[in-house]
């Protein structure tokens, strides 16, 4: 196993050090963030029309998402933020193994997700609640359900798009532990975590508004 | 009303001339900024060119009194346009009562016209003088828009929706009618002439001509065949609204929202009768889509609207 | 903001003297650059590719528009032309031209920066503009599409029989090279901004940059979000805009517009950040009321995102929401207003020259405004219900993006040029090409506002008779407008090649880019600038202050 590479680490040839490198790297990853939230911005307005206009159809369609699968999950990824967060403090205090296992579990975690997830999704199919292939639901409700389960698909699987960048972000990570100090890598943690938080940021409001809004029992 | 100015082109409808005026007013004003501004650029440029001996001393930093002006005035007059074509457009939006109403049916490229009488036209559409007419528009396929340029009217013709236009001709002759929404190959080949002649001879060519049978009455025709007395009828054993006095009615529907019941509503009902299902009925009733086209359902339409309540 | 010890010089690090331009001469040391300047030189070559390609077809619509008959080309490649102009120029000319060009090339010099923030990113904006545009030329190769730009459904989803997917991958792509760029830019501006250079300090170009890339960031994911949602529909035919199926053509018209009415002032901001560097060089005098022009800009791109209703209010749309559209398009008028109020403003008591790059400029707020006036009568409902959909509305956008847009892009490329290739164009023939241009784009132009008033509609292969004379007029306008493009294409290129050699200054300019030699070293600047004033302290009789 090679030694790490050494810790003080120099600023590109852009910037005057390497404090103004991170402040720009967290910017950056800011703007980031405010775009991706305008990808998920009209599939959010597409909801609240439907929640207002349409608002028993809705009601009758969230009753059956899988509020089980979501509240583990719910509570999975907000651990794995947890754990994203540890994994950031052990690389700022320079713990090479400990950040590297952190990160590996926050990963764990993300790809639970994304396999109760998958679950979910294949228990809705089989329920024909999957919009264009073979939709079935009670007939005064159907056409707002199929609005409802069209946002649902749609926004949880954009979630599920950025969940596994995010993923694919920690483990790439996890592996240039092998040749980087943590410390060092510790800077672009920080922004992944950034990105991480993000992501289990969207779902706070998914879970609610998919799962809990208007169901009985 | 004046009748004094017209843009380059005559308006020929009521609303027209009043939107004339409007149009001359925001010309004369547009055209003198625009004025105003390029002289100012000429003569700044040429006044002050370099090596001039024009005055240079004291340049303005603010002039506060002068940037207040220059805000406020355009902004007033803004407002003014503003509220004056917002009363305008107001009345593009309100058909007077007892119009005419004649329906287009739009398609990939060309405009059906159906008369109430029954009496139809292709690309050609005869109108009163002097007597508002409303249009109502729906398309076969795609978004078109119904343009008649004398007219000052444009509205856009879209699937699945019927849409208003109304207008009164306030002289006779014939006008050019554009399609002028983009729609496909044909687009620019889709026009044809608004004919507006005088009331009797108007009556006389209405009455005159080939003609189906008076919309209403061909829509009774419909409603009996495809077995829609069946259930719709007072006597009948199946439980189903009742048509009576339906159109322009609040209906109540069975997920809690209220609608009313104009010409989309009864074209839904008959093609998607489980997308707004009334309070207190099954959704038992069958879709006639794809048994039913455009002027069948038109016909339905008109049929639906002569049966009014009993007084 | 940086913090560096009071030696500014660098000892460590290799200072390349030479230009950036001798940075290697090989294919590779251009196609992987991380240089800042020649990136914005590759986007350079490729927008130019591109307002040629558009333009083209534009010139092919123009012949064809001579006679009332449909006798150059067929209905269905006249169609295909129209939205291939809109497409290419819209997204692969206008949108990128001042930004990713003059943008990248002067941003980090007008800081005092050595480099954008992110270098590598900027590349990769490049390279995914690039492939944007393939998918473009693909489909224009496989066929064309013809739903026009707007790609509005049904005829988008259900009706076109022409590559519709392609196009739309095509400008999906280009529009992640936007947001990059956007974002690129915001941090750069925010975090490295040499000593000195607090916000109010920074010329207005950078102002107006900042505030296109905010627009670019926040409305680019809104289309591709609509983009894709067209796609989905014309695959799986789900019915999100089929009325057939409960969906609904007017949501699309929503979401479509929601970018492209920002997208417009993506386009014209820039332009006024050229206009405002341009202006007090050539008058001699401070932009009047710098604080006011950086708030309009800033008033512009807010407001603007508030009023895209306004496309349509003939749509079906709900007479309340119109008049709500209405009112806001006015509003937004108003700083636009003060602009051109405070531009020619600072001409008073000047001392005026007339370069290219001023008549270029006084010509872009002369066609600006009575293009900015002419949106008046569409933001009025009761007129544009006669005039939405016809050709006055071709003229009112073709005022500001050609007769604005075009005309600042190359008053700026004049101004910056010496800057950028390090040699002067000939000031005869760049005063030849920007009176051509102008005369040539009003005689285009200004009888479309006619046409349209008269009813004309646009996108028309075929017309009535009684408009061809005026067409007539526009298309020799048209081929006037022509050979004023080419003009400088050629004596540019000849310029950088053969023309005489440039001082770091040749306008006695204030800002921190004409403080480093022309073309600059790679790093741009042998010392950290330490800036002491604001910009535009130019003195009629006398010489500037420059701000470092």
């Amino acid at each position: 196993m090679s030694a790490p590479a050494p810790a003080i680490e120099e600023a590109s040839e852009q910037f005057e050090s390497i404090e103004q490198q991170r402040a720009a790297a967290e910017l950056g990853m800011w703007v980031f963030l405010a775009t991706e939230l305008m990808f998920f911005a009209p599939l959010f307005l597409g909801y609240s029309y439907g929640r207002w206009a349409l608002g028993a159809s809705f009601a009758a369609a969230s009753g059956h998402t899988d509020v089980v699968i979501g509240t583990a999950n719910t509570a999975i990824l907000l651990t794995s933020s947890l754990f994203m967060a540890l994994a950031l403090r052990a690389a700022q205090l320079g713990q090479q193994r400990a950040t590297r296992a952190l990160l590996l579990i926050t990963a764990a975690l993300g790809m639970t997700f994304l396999a109760l997830k998958g679950l979910e999704y294949y228990d809705e199919w089989r329920e024909h609640l999957v919009p264009w292939l073979d939709f079935r639901f009670e007939p005064r409700y159907v056409h707002g359900a199929a609005l409802f389960y069209f946002l649902y698909f749609g926004m949880t699987g954009l979630h599920a798009v950025h969940l596994t960048i995010g993923i694919g972000i920690a483990c790439v990570f996890a592996l240039r532990l092998r040749w980087y100090a943590a410390k060092r890598l510790s800077r672009q943690i920080e922004i992944g975590a950034l990105y991480w938080h993000f992501v289990d940021g969207i779902w706070v409001f998914l879970y609610p508004i998919l799962y809990l809004v208007e169901r009985h029992g | 009303m004046t009748d004094g100015f017209d843009t380059l082109l005559p308006a020929a409808s009521l609303l027209g001339h009043r939107v004339d005026v409007l149009f001359l007013f925001v010309s004369i004003l547009t055209g003198c900024v625009a004025l105003a501004i390029a002289i100012l650029l000429v003569v700044f440029t040429i006044r002050y060119r370099h090596g001039s001996k024009a005055d240079r001393s004291n340049p303005p930093v603010r002039i506060r009194w002068l940037e207040v002006t220059w805000i406020t005035v355009p902004l007033a007059i803004f407002l003014g346009i503003f509220g004056w074509s917002s009363l305008v457009f107001s009345q593009f939006h309100r058909p007077p009562r007892g119009a005419m109403q004649v329906h287009v049916l739009a398609k990939q490229w060309m405009w059906k016209i159906q008369h109430q009488n029954g009496r139809r036209e292709i690309d050609e559409l005869h109108i009163p003088l002097g007597r508002p007419v409303e249009l109502i528009m729906t398309s076969q396929d795609v978004i078109h828009s119904f343009f008649v340029p004398e007219f000052r009217a444009k509205q856009d013709v879209l699937p699945g929706r019927y849409m208003s236009l109304w207008f009164t001709a306030t002289r006779p002759g014939r006008f050019r009618l554009f399609c002028a929404e983009y729609c496909g190959t044909r687009h620019s080949g889709m026009h044809g002439q608004v004919i507006v002649m005088r009331p009797t001879e108007f009556a006389a060519w209405l009455a005159a001509g080939p003609a189906r049978d008076e919309l209403a009455a061909r829509g009774f025709e419909i409603y009996r065949r495809m077995g829609c007395s069946g259930c719709h009828e007072p006597t009948s054993t199946v439980h189903a609204p009742d048509l009576i006095g339906l159109f322009g009615r609040t209906v109540h529907l069975a997920d809690g929202t209220m609608v009313t019941a104009d010409e989309t509503y009864i074209r839904d009902s008959i093609l998607l009768p489980r997308k707004q299902v009334v309070v207190g009925f099954d959704p038992v009733m069958p879709s006639f889509q794809g048994q039913l086209d455009e002027d069948d359902l038109t016909a339905l339409i008109a049929y639906i609207k002569s049966r009014a309540s009993p007084p | 903001m940086s913090a560096t010890a009071a030696d500014e010089v660098r000892p460590d690090k290799v200072l390349h003297e030479e230009s950036y331009l001798r940075e290697g001469f090989t294919l590779r040391s251009w196609l992987l650059t991380r240089d800042h300047k020649r990136i914005a030189l590759l986007y350079m070559i490729s927008v130019t590719g591109f307002f040629f390609l558009g333009g083209s077809a534009a010139a092919l619509m123009r012949l064809e528009l001579l006679t009332p008959q449909g006798d150059v080309v067929d209905a269905e490649t006249y169609n295909k032309l129209f939205t291939a102009h809109g497409v290419i120029m819209v997204w692969f000319f206008l949108i990128p031209s001042i930004p990713a060009t003059l943008g990248n090339f002067l941003i980090p010099l007008m800081i005092g920066a050595r480099e954008v923030a992110f270098p590598r990113l900027n590349l990769a904006s490049w390279y995914i503009y690039t492939l944007g545009g393939l998918f473009v030329v693909a489909t224009l190769i496989a066929g064309g599409v013809d739903t026009g730009w707007t790609f509005y459904t049904p005829f988008s989803t259900l009706f076109s029989n022409t590559h519709v997917i392609l196009a739309a991958a095509g400008v999906f792509v280009v529009g992640f090279s936007s947001i990059l760029t956007g974002l690129n830019f915001i941090v750069t501006v925010h975090r490295l901004r040499t000593p000195g250079l607090t916000w109010f300090r920074l010329p207005l170009f950078v102002w107006a940059n900042y505030a296109t890339s905010i627009i670019l960031v926040l409305a680019t994911p809104v289309l591709a979000m609509t983009l894709s949602l067209i796609v989905f529909e014309r695959i799986t035919h789900i019915g999100i805009f089929d009325p057939a199926l409960g969906g609904d053509p007017l949501l699309f018209q929503h979401l479509f517009w929601f970018y492209s009415h920002p997208a417009v002032y993506i386009m014209v901001l820039p332009a006024m950040g050229v206009a405002s560097e341009i202006i007090p060089c050539f008058a001699r005098r401070p932009v009047y009321g710098y604080r006011m022009m950086a708030y309009a800009i800033f008033g512009i791109a807010l407001i603007g995102f508030l009023v895209w209703g306004h496309h349509m209010f003939v749509s079906g749309q709900s007479a309340y929401a119109s008049i709500a559209f209405s009112l806001l398009s006015f509003i937004v008028a108003i700083p636009s207003a003060i602009k051109v109020f405070n531009w020619t403003a600072t001409l008073y008591k000047g001392s005026i020259t007339l370069p290219a790059p001023m008549l270029y400029t006084l010509g872009f707020v002369g066609l600006f405004t009575v293009g900015g006036l002419t949106g008046l009568f569409l933001a009025a409902t009761a007129l544009d219900v006669h005039l939405t959909d016809t050709y006055f509305v071709v003229a009112h956008f073709h005022y500001i993006m050609v007769g604005g847009t075009v005309m600042a892009y190359l008053g700026g490329l004049h101004f910056w040029w010496p800057k950028i290739v390090g040699r002067m164009y000939p000031e005869n023939w760049g005063r030849i090409a920007a009176v051509t241009i102008f005369i040539g784009f009003n005689l285009t132009f200004f009888p479309q506002y006619l046409l349209g008033a008269w009813g004309m509609p646009r996108r028309y292969h075929e017309y009535a008779p009684e408009y061809q004379l005026l067409n007539v007029f526009s298309s020799c306008g048209a081929a006037i407008l022509t050979l004023g493009y080419l003009l400088p294409l050629f004596y540019l290129v000849w310029a950088m090649l053969r023309g005489p050699r440039a001082p770091a200054n040749p306008w006695g300019a204030t800002g921190l880019e004409w403080q480093t030699p022309s073309p600059p070293p790679k790093e741009n600047f042998s010392h950290t600038p330490r800036v002491v004033r604001g910009p535009y302290v130019y003195h009629p009789n006398g010489p500037a202050e420059p701000q470092a």
